[in-house]
């Protein structure tokens, strides 16, 4: 993708633009002991876990951050960060 | 045109108002009080219509141009000094999202202590910014820029910010007869901006979004290859300007009397005027001596200052600025154009003027007596050693 003048971004540009670059640890969601609280969705700031069904949530790699977050709220542990070795 | 005796900064103001900008922000501080001021008059009077912003910082002020600047309008700011510190973040800014704010910055000291007076060592501070600096010699030129600035601003080569740099007070606040910019001379000059891209609900657009190490070089890679282009387009709008009012005060350099020089002097801004009294004076007593004027400060012209200088054996650089803990700044980009050139004259930098000290013709005879007896790096002229504790 090439820069705009003044690296301006068109609306949109994340789809070619992938984000998650600089990720160091990343989430596992177990959907083990998930109850389906859907905290992680709600806290997650790139917006990327969603819902498979009721007790059963999973993460989009392509803008997950590793920031953590969600491992960190969820009501159940369900979550694992783990060392990405890339 | 129209010849009037008139301030400096009311020249200026009349020459922005007629290069028809859409939005100004104002935070008044002195010497460039009276810039902001006029503008404002003008608009109460009906004679200027634009969005003119009064702002409680000058942090806002250039905030103000920048959100404007991105939604596709021509804007204007002025500051100094301690104002034109606040601004600086701001500024990165605006050179880094590319729009084409053109500022005034009225040259004046930096505290503490604090000092209200001339020196270059605001604007200085802004050398790395990626906005375009062009240095004012007087009243003429520094309202005539302004005309030029919009039109190198927003030339689609170079969409870089421009900022005029005016000396405080020496220019701002002197009554100088001026050839004012008629209103459809300036139309005739300076087309409508049409910008490629501002922001608007029908085509979202993120300005100044974050890029990481994949991608930030790039950016500056552009803005430095941008100011090597912007060098032929200052000197084109210059002859551009030449063409349509008949006045040219140099593109990217001007000189006087350099051509069989051996010794040249070399200033930015308003000491010009001084050194052109002293020139005159020693050439009637046979002096091969000369004058070369950095009007485009960044982009720092290296090609032509070389082809202007190479065949001069003496220079002495003259400059309102320091760079605490180096020396003189101007003295050592001078000094680098001839870096691995077959022959290199003698340079000897003056740190003179600072904080308002004046600059009178003694002291240029000095700062040229200097240069022919000796060689070195740089010195302060005019101190006070009873200050210092001196004899
Ligand atoms: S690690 Fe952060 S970015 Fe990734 S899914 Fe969890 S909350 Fe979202
Ligand atoms: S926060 Fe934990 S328990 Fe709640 S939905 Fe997400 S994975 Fe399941």
């Amino acid at each position: 993708m090439r820069l705009d003048l003044g690296a301006i971004a068109k609306a949109g540009t994340s789809k070619a633009n992938q984000t998650c670059g600089w990720r160091n640890f990343k989430p596992i969601f177990h959907q083990e002991k998930c109850v389906g609280c859907g905290l992680c969705k709600i806290y997650c700031p790139e917006g990327c876990v969603t819902m498979v069904e009721k007790k059963k949530y999973t993460v989009d790699y392509t803008y997950c951050k590793g920031c953590g977050i969600c491992a960190e709220e969820c009501s159940s542990s369900d979550i694992e960060m783990v060392v990405e070795e890339k | 045109m129209s010849t009037t005796f008139i301030e400096g900064s009311i020249a200026v103001a009349k020459t922005v108002g007629v290069c028809r900008p859409h939005v100004i922000s104002a935070y008044p501080i002195t010497p460039q009080t009276h810039i902001v001021e006029h503008l404002s008059e003008l608009v109460a009077n009906g004679e200027l219509k634009t969005e003119y912003v009064n702002v409680e910082s000058e942090h806002s002020a250039a905030s103000v141009v920048l959100g404007a600047s991105a939604t596709g309008a021509r804007t204007y700011t002025a500051t100094t000094s301690q104002g034109f510190l606040l601004m600086i973040e701001v500024l990165y800014n605006i050179a880094g999202m590319r729009l084409p704010v053109v500022m005034t910055c009225v040259n004046r000291a930096v505290s503490a202590p604090i000092n209200i007076w001339n020196d270059q060592q605001d604007s200085l501070t802004a050398r790395d910014s990626g906005w375009i600096q062009l240095y004012a010699e007087d009243n003429q030129e520094a309202s005539d820029m302004h005309l030029q600035a919009f039109k190198i601003a927003e030339n689609k080569d170079v969409m870089l910010p421009v900022m005029i740099c005016m000396d405080g007070f020496v220019l701002t606040h002197s009554f100088e007869p001026i050839e004012l910019i008629l209103q459809e001379e300036a139309d005739k000059f300076l087309p409508p901006f049409k910008p490629q891209y501002y922001l608007t609900p029908k085509n979202p657009l993120t300005f100044g979004a974050m890029v990481g190490p994949d991608g930030y070089m790039e950016t500056r890679y552009f803005i430095e290859k941008t100011m090597r282009t912007s060098l032929q387009v200052i000197g084109d709008v210059a002859a551009d300007f030449h063409n349509q009012f008949g006045r040219f005060q140099g593109g990217l350099i001007d000189t006087y009397k350099v051509e069989d020089a051996s010794l040249v002097l070399v200033a930015m801004g308003s000491v010009i005027g001084t050194l052109k009294d002293v020139v005159d004076e020693l050439r009637a007593k046979g002096q091969k001596i000369g004058i070369l004027k950095v009007r485009s400060y960044r982009p720092f012209p290296k090609d032509e200052i070389y082809r202007a200088l190479n065949h001069v054996k003496e220079i002495a650089v003259l400059e309102k600025a320091i760079s605490l803990g180096y020396g003189g700044i101007l003295v050592n980009e001078i000094k680098s154009v001839f870096y691995g050139k077959p022959k290199t004259p003698k340079i000897n930098g003056f740190i003179l003027g600072l904080g308002g000290r004046d600059i009178t013709v003694d002291t240029i005879h000095h700062v040229i007596k200097d240069t022919v007896k000796a060689t070195f790096e740089e010195k302060f002229v005019g101190l006070n050693e009873a200050l210092i504790g001196g004899k």
